[in-house]
């Protein structure tokens, strides 16, 4: 099943980990144990990622033929706007930070726990008492606002049920705030003896600016919002022309936090690309100390970018000036990323697991999507593709193609840590490639729908474009499948999966050091770090070849 | 001249084929990037693949020359991309002098369009070829946006804002516009054609007008007369208000030091909302018309103000300061 080298050897689970240490409903709703959060967490943004993906299922097969016949127009906004809030706030937004985040980062800097423990779990709380409000919302009458909220259409004119939708978000954004905070004390001032800022590995990097985004641009969506409520629900005058508002303030705050919210979509999942590389490479990362400053880096610009969505709203020609080039700044750290990334392949010892499978994909995908971005910081080519398809494609491209392959990829290269078993390795690469031809037959036709002038979130559209709409939803089921296939090998294999044993692959990190799974307190005894990051060569007891035979040949690009 | 690619619309603006351009430059250079990434990451795959099961990779970990080479090129190709880029948006947000000024009324879920001789359409828009169109775009609810594929043009038509987009037609024929900013249930309905005529065809379509249709300047005029603006506003400049001959273009003197130009959004903040910028030596005594008329009356008032333009301009009690430039 597994070509794994380790794999072969049989392995018994531990006697007890964290996950039998102690049983019944109230020892997981009451943990503490950062991992068994992590898990609740894995549980709840799935179950989000399920309705969100419903939602997405019924907009693919109403887009079929281009008078749209599923479902009325007012239901088809609704499915947009409730797909967008369910995937982005509940879905994507917690999925890797709060998910493998949670359960990796005291891991992999060798500490016992998050620095505030009983915060963790107050954070899962908030978020769900954030999603029971959006669901109530969902189902007492539906959203139809599109998850942008644009006023005044949100606060004034739309007859759906904002009011509890926008409570929800609000609460919500707590839940980021504080796993923010948690994590930058946690990176700070728990890091094991021995684990500098230039050893830690780079998904904690990744994920420490991920935390600096939700500190400081989650309070700015949390208060837009609830200024909006205040409006619909009291007519107080912000964003509503008619009471002396302006509806383009709300543009400027929503997009404030909005968009550094892509980054923060973005930046686990490059961290998570980050540690799958050099793992199946089996050699140090090419570029160590880029990639991890261009975490910072994107995290500090993308503050900066916030009004290219809005070259079109009749902002000042200098202020779409400053923020298209400001954008064009921001390519640069993610385009460093990759070129470290394909270096590092160079000369590796790469094998075709699953996780490498997906780090390549997010590779080639995320390419795509930063690409494309490109093209609408372009002020004089946003004029044509603002508000078209092509946005569709893009913001798709890096979300999808980019941070839920980064999350899949992810919970496959843990998985054997965070359940000690084994998932089928054959059915797992077929499930990527999958994946990867659905995605894109599903996203690339909506690039060309947008240049040729569709523009979003319409229930119906002219008959010339309905050829590239079937191609999409063909492409929508395929990616269904890629999707539905996984959930359930790793579900089957939480009990039937063969034993994995503590570092299967085998990678360098901490992590890998304890038992899989880990026990409660995750290490026996405070681990001392004195290697560095993603070394292969110095590390005998990964019972590896310490050297390859090119290495004896002068090696170009070696410092 | 760009060449027509098959997932290009139709080419029907002076915007078209700059637009175009620019796109098959990203699109060079794009394709350029991705084939060098892709290439080497599925040549590296083959060739370096796993030999032997404990088998490790040769430790490389880093080259200063290259990182500043993957820097330093795709931060010019940007640069590039930036500047042609806000060469086409600097030309499309400046609307030349001598357009003809057509005004668009979005609201849920039509387009009332009216043309310069007061002619109107609703979700119809005709234009001649070869003239600078100028379209003046208010909202009576909600943000909508108006686009046309064909000219590679579109802007937000924000309510209590007045935005304008310019474009010159350069092909005959009828395309499709779309409302693009999500405006709610009908967002998707909310479109119409451009048909685009030659200029004799769009000077006899023009003049084919159904008595229906009521002059703007003459529209304006009344409701001049029946808001009670005229009781003020005397044109000789004797009034409690200063006469609005020739106050159109023209710049404005505010009590607190300031000048504003009198385009068509200090027109209609002034209307809407007077103390925001009150004339020198005159006392705010103007009451606000906010909520009180449509968008279509503030365009009246507007295209009235605008017909003013060419009164005589009183020796006291002018609103203006400097004439106007048209």
């Amino acid at each position: 099943m597994s070509t794994t080298p380790q794999a072969s050897l049989s392995h018994q689970l531990p006697e007890e980990h964290y996950l039998n240490s102690t049983y019944g409903i109230r020892s997981w709703l009451l943990t503490t144990d950062h991992k068994r959060i992590g898990l609740l967490y894995l549980a709840s943004v799935t179950f989000f990622f399920f309705v969100g993906g419903i939602f997405a299922t019924l907009i693919r097969i109403h887009l079929l033929t281009p008078e749209g016949y599923l479902v009325t127009p007012e239901t088809y906004n609704k499915l947009f706007t409730m797909h967008g809030v369910a995937m982005i706030f509940f879905f994507l937004i917690p999925s890797i930070p709060a998910v493998l985040g949670n359960f990796l980062i005291p891991l992999m800097i060798g500490a016992k726990d998050v620095a505030f423990p009983k915060l963790n779990l107050l954070s899962w709380y908030v978020y769900i008492t954030g999603g029971c409000f959006v669901l109530y919302s969902f189902a007492t009458g539906g959203l139809d606002t599109g998850w942008t909220f644009y006023t005044p259409l949100s606060s004034v004119y739309s007859n759906s049920a904002v009011t509890p939708a926008v409570i929800g978000i609000f609460i919500n954004g707590f839940s980021s705030i504080l796993t923010g905070m948690n994590f930058v004390v946690t990176i700070h001032t728990m890091r094991a003896p021995g684990m500098t800022w230039f050893r830690l590995p780079l998904f904690v990097w990744a994920h420490y600016a991920t935390s600096i985004i939700f500190i400081l641009g989650t309070p700015v969506i949390a208060i837009t919002l609830l200024l909006a409520g205040l409006e619909r629900m009291f007519h107080l005058g912000f964003f509503n022309p008619a009471l002396g508002g302006d509806p383009i303030l709300f543009q400027h705050l929503f997009w404030f936090y909005s968009h550094p919210a892509v980054y923060i979509m973005i930046l686990p999942a490059m961290g998570v690309v980050s540690e799958i590389i050099p793992t199946f490479a089996r050699k140090p990362i090419f570029g160590y100390s880029f990639i991890a400053a261009s975490s910072i880096a994107i995290a500090v610009i993308g503050f900066f970018v916030w009004a290219h969505h809005m070259f079109l709203t009749g902002e000042s020609t200098y202020a779409a000036l400053a923020f298209s080039l400001l954008s064009y700044l921001v390519a640069i750290p993610s385009a460093v990323k990759v070129f470290n990334w394909t270096s590092t392949l160079y000369k590796g010892s790469i094998s075709y697991d699953t996780p490498m499978l997906y780090a390549l994909g997010f590779i080639g995908l995320f390419l795509i999507g930063g690409l494309t971005g490109l093209f609408l910081a372009c002020l004089g080519l946003d004029i044509h593709i603002h508000d078209t398809y092509f946005v569709v494609a893009h913001f798709h491209y890096i979300m999808v193609g980019g941070a839920v392959m980064g999350y899949v990829g992810g919970l496959h290269f843990w998985w054997p840590k965070i359940t000690g078993k084994l998932y089928p390795e054959f059915l797992a690469r077929i499930a990527a490639v999958v994946l990867f031809v659905g995605f894109n037959l599903t996203f690339f036709p909506q690039f060309l729908l947008g240049y040729l002038g569709m523009p979003r979130r319409y229930h119906n559209y002219p008959p010339e474009f309905q050829v590239l709409n079937v191609m999409s939803t063909a492409g929508a089921s395929i990616l269904a499948l890629g999707y539905l296939l996984p959930m359930l090998y790793l579900t089957w294999s939480m009990r039937y999966g063969k034993v994995a044993g503590p570092n299967p692959w085998p990678a360098t990190g901490l992590e890998w050091r304890t038992a899989s799974p880990p026990p409660t307190e995750n290490f026996d005894v405070t681990p001392v770090v004195d290697w560095e990051p993603y070394d292969y060569e110095n590390r005998p007891d990964l019972g590896l070849a310490t050297r390859n035979p090119r290495s004896l040949a002068p090696a170009h690009g070696d410092d | 001249m760009q060449a027509q690619l098959p997932f290009y619309p139709d080419q029907a603006s002076n915007f078209a084929p700059s637009v175009d351009s620019l796109m098959t430059f990203l699109i060079l250079v794009s394709v350029g990037f991705s084939v060098l990434i892709t290439a080497a990451i599925v040549i590296f795959f083959f060739k370096f693949h796993r030999k032997s099961k404990n088998e490790i990779g040769v430790p490389m970990h880093g080259d200063l020359r290259l990182e500043t080479t993957w820097i330093v090129i795709p931060a010019l190709l940007a640069l590039a991309m930036f500047s042609w880029g806000a060469v086409v948006y600097v030309d499309y947000r400046h609307a030349p002098q001598d357009t003809l000024d057509i005004y668009v009324i979005g609201k849920q879920w039509m387009w009332k369009i009216q043309q310069p001789n007061g002619r109107r359409e609703i979700n119809e828009l005709h234009v001649p070829t070869g003239r600078n169109i100028k379209l003046v775009l208010a909202s009576e609810d909600v943000i909508h946006d108006f686009f046309v594929p064909a000219f590679r043009v579109k802007m937000d038509v924000v309510p209590g804002h007045y935005n304008t987009m310019w474009f010159r037609p350069t092909k005959p024929g009828r395309y499709h516009f779309f409302c693009s900013q999500y405006c709610g249930t009908n967002h998707a309905v909310m479109g119409g054609w451009v048909t685009v005529m030659d200029p004799s065809d769009y000077a006899a379509w023009l003049s084919g007008s159904t008595g229906e249709d009521v002059n703007p300047v003459v529209a304006g005029e009344k409701l001049f007369v029946e808001k009670a603006c005229a009781t003020c506003h005397l044109g000789n400049g004797t009034g409690r208000a200063p006469s609005l001959n020739g106050v159109y273009d023209g710049t404005v003197r505010l009590a607190d030091g300031s000048t504003v130009t009198a385009d068509d959004a200090y027109i209609r903040e002034s209307i809407l909302n007077p103390p925001a910028k009150i004339v020198a030596g005159y006392q705010p005594l103007m009451p606000a018309f906010q909520g009180q008329l449509t968008e279509e009356q503030i365009l009246s008032l507007t295209a009235y103000i605008k017909s003013l333009q060419s009164q005589p301009v009183p020796a006291t009690g002018a609103g203006v300061s400097t004439p106007g430039k048209k």
